[in-house]
């Protein structure tokens, strides 16, 4: 969120008609959407090359692009609370998982009796354990609009229910922080026991059928990628209309100077709770795409490192621009699906290594260091960039 | 040999040795006097051992145990080993021992060398399993009158969980003579046990009164075998007793669990001071300089590692490794530290978030060069022998060394820490800067150096804690991770500022997981202690001690 944005922004506010209409059609947004949307078809199309064309990309690659944009609306949702609200959360891995969870339980349920111990009802984990008969809380689950309904509610009820407690009592910056990554480790323990009724160690895997299309087929894969990508698309446009918004405003200003808003009159506590709801919501949606493009999901997800590993995409990428999340969401994957393959051993050493430098060197990530090299043409960025960054470290503190 | 062996044998040997020079000197003559009639004893009752009968063999180790004799522990010992036998030409008693061919004798009563004889030239003083109870009492009540004070403890509770009629009399002279409490106690508690099943009925229900507030496994079981009667299917007076019994044993259980509260509270108290040492580095450099470390845990895991160096570097002298890795620990984590502050945390002050992020990263960089320079697999860190093992309170409670080695430790690192803190330079200035940092810096105070040796002191002291986490746990590049939210929660419960918070957080975390664990299960309990942190912090967003001050934020 640099500085002439901002201005340009304040002129356009006023009339709603406008302001939708400006947050959809600016040249950001405009070129953010028509990047997905020809990344996206372009991906489809060459899948159905003949598989001895040089062009043609093979279905995994298809479901590996669609895990990377499901990260890529994962870290839009943090760059929401972080990059716009101040709100370092590092328990946002919790609610991707939930809503991943959501997600296999549904897919759970159309296994039906295809499981290994084919019984019509309870999922395989289940039998195994000598359950006798579904817990309550899978009721409903075979029912995908209820299942859907829950990949958004239920990320959204903990972070409403925790956001309510936190914010009320004003607790930020850092203690907010590292009570969210409490909630995400006392999750990650909870859903590693057997009697939760999630699978324990080994979680939710085995899928079949979604919607009774197979899972494995390529229709059904070229699908979920084409879904991922049109939630990042929406969930762009949707941070993009909030954070354009009156209430994007307040939200900078709370980021910026929360005392100071609370002065004015603004029920910070609101504003915070609202966002950090709706960011959990969107990071629920995408983890209810991951998982079927991954076919598993475990308590691994609720990791504190996993979370924190989704701040440092955002930062590296850019905090503040939410294309600049999208951006390091894929960069960081991409090297990490690299690295990890080919050098194991240096991965952590240059996961690491990003977290110092990128706070060190790149405070406003990979787009702050074009937008700044671009930007030094008109000669413009340089002293709003300082300002931000005092702004920043005024709200931090 | 301990002391009192030693000195019970330089006894004897001189009541001998007086005895033999006959001394017609008043108090060493009677001693004289008795030892002789004593000896005549001894000698008349050893020929009876050559008998075949096992009535006359049984009244002549009565005799003997009875005579007085310091000779007659040892004979009867050797019956009961099969090792004394008599020789078949003059029906001598002698101790014998395996040879290459046939036995090494010794005479019995002298001890006098008699060498080597044929197998067939000696015979074994057979016993049967009559015999043998006899020889139990008779050694029982012999080991009652030992000089040394443990043995006597240790026949009395032989007795106690062998209960047997004969040994009332033993007993009984044996309480006239004790002075010892300690063995006095012991041996009032055989004597309950013994009237507890012969004696009248109000005899036993006065010793079921003296075993009631026992924490002795083996008075349950007499307890518990006098009460499986209170249901009525015994005599009337047996049916008395047993609820008697009964309403002994529930007291009892009544203590048991008061004893088991202590002992949660005890392993509590140690987890804590494990939290503690984890944490109090992390208050201190979160109170001063407003920086959450996430790199903390891994400079617990830097302190085990420097323990498992230096045993590596001292293989046989284990015993005093931990009190070299100490200080090492706390030299290398310390520098580790202030490395890190001098390059990274200083550079982003006061933009706390990103300074979480970087230390974080550092976490991950410390974790993978851990990895990569010893190996991915936990290292063995030994237990000196002076930790392992424990100190049995009673019966029901019983704490081990280790435990209790590092709650000490950590107190005394607390204290120091407190001193440091209220007495020294540094510590002020620590506490100014911990106040108001613009103001201390107006005064004239480092600030920046304040910082880096703040940061190395926390740093250090978690070193240390990994020193005493390398004798708890397994020593691994993750055992950092395990420890660091928990030493968070720690701060995040006890606020900043001031060191008493972290450590009324440590110790009640720690207490309230292990109350927790029984009803719950260990992994429970953490989620059920995480989720009251996240509600308590709610109420007191600034933990239970926080800073009373006018910093205004934003």
């Amino acid at each position: 969120m640099a500085k002439a944005e901002t201005m340009t922004e304040a002129n356009t506010t006023p009339r709603y008609s406008s302001w939708v209409l400006s947050a959809l059609t600016d040249r950001t947004s405009v070129s953010v959407l028509g990047a997905i949307g020809a990344l996206a078809i372009a991906c489809v199309l060459l899948n159905q090359l003949p598989e001895s064309s040089a062009f043609h990309v093979p279905t995994y690659m298809i479901s590996l692009f669609g895990k990377y944009l499901c990260y890529a609306v994962l870290a839009l949702s943090v760059d929401l609370v972080w990059g716009y609200c101040g709100i370092l959360s590092l328990g946002h891995g919790a609610f991707f998982a939930l809503g991943g969870y959501a997600m296999g339980m549904y897919l759970m349920r159309q296994i039906g009796d295809r499981g290994v111990y084919g019984h019509p009802i309870l999922p395989d984990f289940m039998v195994f354990l000598n359950w006798e008969e579904l817990p309550w809380y899978w009721y409903g689950f075979d029912f995908f609009p209820f299942a859907m309904l829950m990949v958004v509610v239920a990320p959204g009820a903990l972070a409403f229910v925790f956001g309510w407690f936190a914010f009320r009592s004003r607790v930020t910056g850092v203690y907010l922080s590292i009570i969210t990554q409490a909630m995400t480790y006392a999750l990650m323990l909870a859903f590693f026991q057997n009697d939760m009724g999630f699978g324990g160690n080994n979680g939710l895997t085995d899928f079949k059928d979604l919607m009774g299309f197979d899972l494995r087929s390529d229709g059904v894969r070229n699908w979920l990628f084409l879904s991922s990508a049109a939630t990042l698309a929406i969930g762009y446009i949707l941070c993009r209309l909030v954070t354009t918004s009156r209430m994007g405003k307040v939200l900078i200003a709370i980021r910026d100077a929360e005392s100071r808003a609370r002065f004015l009159g603004y029920r910070v506590e609101y504003y915070k709770l609202f966002v950090f709801t709706l960011s959990a919501m969107l990071a629920g949606v995408a983890g209810a795409l991951y998982v079927p493009q991954v076919g598993i999901i475990n308590p691994g997800e609720f990791a504190p490192l996993i979370s924190i590993e989704i701040v440092i995409w955002v930062a590296l990428g850019g905090r503040g621009y939410l294309y600049g999340a999208i951006v390091g969401a894929l960069v960081v994957n991409i090297a990490k699906s690299y690295f990890t393959v080919a050098f194991p051993e240096i991965w952590l050493f240059f996961l690491g290594g990003l977290f110092v430098l990128v706070t060190l060197f790149m405070p406003r990530g990979i787009v702050g260091l074009v937008g700044e090299t671009i930007g030094s043409a008109y000669g413009s960025m340089k002293g709003s960039a300082r300002r931000r960054a005092e702004a920043m470290g005024g709200a931090d503190d | 040999m301990s002391v009192a062996a030693l000195i019970s044998s330089l006894r004897t040997g001189l009541v001998t040795a007086l005895a033999a020079l006959v001394l017609a000197i008043c108090v060493t003559g009677t001693a004289g006097a008795q030892d002789a009639a004593s000896e005549d004893a001894l000698k008349a009752a050893l020929p009876k051992l050559t008998e075949r009968s096992f009535d006359v063999k049984g009244q002549a180790i009565k005799d003997i145990s009875t005579s007085g004799d310091p000779r007659a522990l040892d004979l009867l010992l050797a019956i009961q080993e099969g090792d004394l036998y008599y020789r078949k030409s003059d029906d001598l008693i002698v101790y014998a021992a395996d040879a290459e061919s046939g036995y090494d004798i010794k005479d019995a009563l002298t001890g006098e060398d008699l060498g080597n004889v044929g197998k067939r030239k000696v015979k074994k003083i057979s016993i049967n399993n009559q015999l043998r109870s006899i020889l139990k009492g008779a050694i029982g009540s012999l080991e009652l009158m030992s000089p040394n004070p443990d043995q006597r403890v240790a026949a009395a509770r032989a007795m106690l969980s062998n209960p047997t009629a004969d040994a009332m009399p033993i007993l009984l002279t044996a309480l006239e003579k004790e002075t010892d409490p300690a063995v006095r106690d012991m041996l009032d508690l055989a004597k309950a046990a013994l009237e507890a099943s012969i004696g009248s009925v109000e005899d036993r229900l006065a010793a079921v009164e003296i075993m009631a507030g026992s924490m002795n496994p083996d008075v349950w079981a007499i307890l518990g075998r006098l009460a499986a009667k209170s249901d009525g299917s015994g005599s009337e007076d047996e049916t008395t007793v047993g609820k008697a019994a009964q309403q002994a044993l529930n007291e009892i259980e009544g203590q048991k669990q008061v004893f088991a509260l202590v002992e949660t509270v005890y392993f509590g108290l140690s987890l804590g001071a494990v939290l503690l040492l984890a944490a109090v580095g992390l208050a201190i450099t979160f109170g001063v300089m407003g920086v959450i470390n996430m790199a903390h845990g891994e400079m617990l895991m830097i302190g085990a590692y420097v323990t498992f160096v230096v045993q590596q570097l001292m293989p046989n002298h284990i015993e005093y490794s931990l009190f070299v890795a100490i200080p090492a620990a706390f030299v290398v984590t310390g520098l580790i530290g202030i490395g890190l502050e001098r390059s990274v945390i200083r550079v982003l002050y006061g933009r706390p978030l990103e300074t979480l992020l970087a230390t974080f990263g550092i976490s991950l960089f410390l974790q993978q060069t851990v990895r990569s320079v010893f190996s991915p697999l936990n290292q063995p860190v030994t237990t000196p022998e002076w930790m392992s093992g424990f100190y049995e309170v009673n019966g029901a409670l019983s704490l081990t060394y280790n435990r209790l080695y590092i709650i000490l430790f950590c107190l005394i690192v607390f204290a120091a820490l407190l001193l440091l803190l209220r007495k020294t330079p540094l510590g002020l200035q620590m506490r100014a800067v911990t106040q108001n940092r613009a103001m201390a810096s107006s005064m004239g105070i480092r600030t920046g150096w304040v910082d880096a040796m703040t940061f190395g002191l926390g740093s250090g002291v978690a070193g240390i804690g990994g020193v005493a986490l390398s004798q708890l746990t397994n020593v691994g590049p993750n055992l950092g991770q395990a420890y660091i939210i928990d030493s968070f929660m720690v701060v995040v419960f006890g606020g900043v500022g001031n060191l008493w918070g972290t450590f009324v957080g440590a110790m009640s975390l720690g207490v309230a997981n292990k109350f927790l664990e029984p009803f719950t299960g260990a992994v429970v309990a953490k989620i059920i202690v995480l989720v009251l942190i996240i509600l308590f912090i709610q109420r007191r967003p600034r933990g239970l001690f926080a800073l009373k001050g006018r910093s205004v934020e934003g």
